[in-house]
């Protein structure tokens, strides 16, 4: 049996396409059904995230199942499929193994180590699992990939540092105050990145946001929104020594504060730390402001170059990452290779025989007026059984691997003569936490 | 056998240091227990060796620079573990423990022979007033490594240059907060070590103030950290302006100890 991998994602395809393509989450009942319908494919997971749209099916026929699967992307959204052709990518073998776990540990993100796509990955399979549209390969073969990015991520330092400015903002003000939950924010002006930082910041427990604006409505609104507190812009110095933390973005021509309205706002504060977040641009704050005692200054510049050194050191960790990756295929291969049929059957036999002989021993041993020729008669019997017995199991395994089914017998024989065959195949966790 | 405690205590404090600045660039768990291990083990020793030249000299081992040198430095250790125990901040040692190193090192340097104890100094006075002098001087020298490395802090961020160091160090909050930490606990002690020291010279010397170098330079060593806790719970002087004074009052107080020792004559001038 193979597992192959069929998709497109944000390297071979762009937003457009991607979103033709994609898969609706509220309804994936109806493509797993269809998909796990397809001749020669046994089972099926459908992953569709707005960065990729990948499938992973089960097949005895690789060629043609890729083509089938082709085919259904394109008749499914009614994709003309010579333009898909271009897009496309199908791997089979180690090579799809390869590319599940790199996806589920991050590897293959837009921005590799960010944490989304696991999850994303698990609720894909969530659906497969509830219109049992996968089965024990692709249920063994999932959550082996879970493990996968949980070794990546305990083991490497890939998801450890911030990637995006707001979370750069964020670590950067721990790096001050080290604790933010008696920190109040403040935020002067709107913007989509000021309220993400702003987001960003209230989810890091900061206490208390403030918000200020030329129109006094805009800065109630967002308050609201926020659960902040909405301050006139009149009185902003009155209120700055409040702030621990500001982020500006207004549409200002010119700086709004200056070096010298600190003295008085750090007067007020007992000299305790500022952090000012410059987004906008023009500059809100003047530079000079990096100047004053215990005020530390950042632009959006300064953030992206932490964030640019950030991405830097994770490529580092992402080598450490693919070592775990590859070491963790050769496992699973062992196990996949192992579901063929022909192994399983020579564990039953040998099985059979052992149990055969052991019995035939301990009835010879006691045998004192055993004929000549008893001993070889004996054997001949007992063969005669156990192949009597064998015939009917062996056909019947091997018709369904003919057929493509094998997993059902494989693993009943299996259970029920507690056979091993090819590698530890039991001892993986099947959980799915988290 | 007492130079051979000595010198294992030097030994181990030595490898602390050396695993402490390599945890520096790479800070990893057990690395970290290693440098903790190797310092707690030293200190043990040190404590031992402590004893031994007591029961051996048959007063407290402070009465000269070998001894008082080589205390100093194990009041340093300790304050240094109960603090790192507190604020879990391992990378405080790669700043603390090359302190106690070098004064390890420099005492080395001082004839170590067992003299016997000064007349004057034969005293109940001698443990308390040298024992809660050195606790003082202990955390001052740790608020100093603290300082140190707020300021490298602050200029990594001033300068915007947040580099792996940057990373490793701890927040300008957790660092201003063991200066202030320090600060409140060594006070009090240099407090207490100048009047209990006044009380003894009055008893011993017949004034309770002479103006003798020792004498002064204390009082102006007291003066520099009055004014630090002063600015600190008034007008709040925190952060950098704290880190600056740390590091002054640690050398003033540095030159207190050695400095008037080595270089004036007086009351005080035990070699």
């Amino acid at each position: 049996m193979n597992i192959v991998v069929v998709g497109l994602s944000h390297k071979t395809a762009t937003v457009e396409i991607r979103e033709k393509l994609a898969f609706s989450p509220t309804q994936m009942e109806k493509p797993l059904q269809v998909l796990v319908g397809l001749e020669g494919i046994t089972e099926g997971v459908i992953v569709s995230t707005c960065n990729r749209v990948e499938v992973y099916v089960t097949t005895k026929d690789i060629a043609g199942g890729i083509a089938r699967v082709k085919r259904f992307l394109a008749d499914y959204h009614n994709f003309p499929i010579e333009t898909l052709e271009q897009h496309i990518y199908s791997l089979h073998g180690e090579d799809a193994i390869r590319h599940v776990f790199r996806v589920a540990s991050s590897l293959d993100s837009m921005v590799v180590g960010e944490p989304q796509i696991l999850g994303q990955i698990k609720t894909s399979y969530g659906y497969a699992a509830e219109y049992r549209s996968s089965g024990i390969i692709l249920n063994r073969f999932l959550h082996k990939a879970f493990s996968v990015a949980k070794r990546v991520r305990t083991e490497t330092k890939i998801a450890s540092s911030a990637v995006s400015v707001a979370f750069a903002a964020v670590e950067l003000a721990r790096k001050i105050f080290s604790d933010l939950s008696d920190k109040t924010v403040m935020l002067i002006g709107a913007g989509e990145m000021c309220e993400l930082a702003a987001k960003h910041f209230l989810n890091s427990g900061v206490r208390g946001l403030m918000v200020t604006n030329r129109t006094f409505e805009r800065a109630e609104r967002l308050a609201d929104e926020f659960g902040g507190k909405a301050v006139r812009f009149d009185d902003l110095f009155e209120q700055l020594h409040k702030a621990d933390i500001i982020l500006s973005s207004t549409g200002a021509p010119h700086t709004i504060i200056g070096a010298a309205d600190l003295e008085e706002v750090m007067r007020r504060r007992r000299q305790k730390s500022m952090f000012f977040i410059d987004i906008a641009i023009p500059r809100d704050i003047d530079p000079a402001v990096n100047d004053v005692e215990n005020v530390y200054l950042f632009t959006v510049d300064d953030l992206q170059e932490v964030v640019a050194s950030n991405l830097q050191q994770r490529s580092e960790e992402a080598k450490k990452a693919e070592e775990i990756v590859n070491e963790e295929i050769g496992q699973f291969f062992k196990w996949l290779s192992s579901l063929d049929v022909t192994p399983t059957i020579v564990a039953l036999r040998s099985k059979f025989d052992e149990i055969r002989r052991l019995e035939l021993e301990k009835t010879l041993a006691n045998w004192k007026d055993l004929p000549p020729d008893g001993q070889k008669r004996l054997e001949a019997l007992t063969n005669a059984i156990m192949n009597k017995l064998l015939h009917p199991p062996t056909t019947l395994i091997k018709q369904a691997g003919q057929g493509g089914r094998t997993d059902l017998y494989v693993d009943a024989v299996r259970a029920l003569y507690g056979l091993e065959v090819g590698g530890n195949g039991q001892d993986e966790e099947l959980e799915l936490e988290e | 056998m007492n130079a051979t405690l000595f010198y294992v205590t030097f030994a181990l404090y030595m490898s602390a240091t050396v695993v402490y600045l390599v945890y520096l660039s790479k800070p990893t768990e057990s690395l970290g227990k290693f440098a903790r291990w190797l310092l707690a083990s030293g200190f043990a020793i040190h404590i031992v060796f402590t004893i031994h030249r007591y029961l051996v000299a048959g007063h407290t081992p402070i009465t000269n620079l070998h001894e008082s040198l080589s205390f100093f430095s194990m009041a340093v250790v300790g304050v240094f573990i109960f603090i790192e125990r507190r604020f879990k901040i391992i990378v405080l040692g790669s700043f603390v423990t090359p302190v106690a190193l070098v004064l390890m090192a420099v005492s080395s340097l001082f004839p170590s022979a067992i003299v016997p104890l000064n007349p004057a100094l034969k005293s109940k006075w001698l443990v308390f007033h040298t024992v809660v002098a050195f606790l003082g001087y202990a955390s001052f020298a740790v608020a100093f490594g603290a300082a140190i490395i707020y300021l490298m802090q602050e200029r990594f961020l001033k300068k915007k240059k947040l580099g792996g160091l940057f990373q490793r160090l701890p927040s300008l909050n957790t660092l201003d907060e063991i200066n202030y930490r320090c600060l409140t606990f060594g006070f009090p002690l240099l407090t207490v070590a100048i009047i209990s020291g006044a009380i003894w010279a009055e008893t011993a010397w017949g004034t309770y103030w002479s103006w003798d170098p020792k004498e002064t330079w204390s009082l102006i060593t007291w003066f520099v950290y009055a004014a630090l806790l002063h600015g600190r719970l008034t007008t709040g002087w925190r952060g950098k302006k704290a880190a600056i004074l740390a590091i002054v009052g640690f050398f003033v107080m540095l030159f207190t100890f050695l400095g008037v020792n080595l270089l004036m004559t007086g009351l005080h001038s035990y070699k």
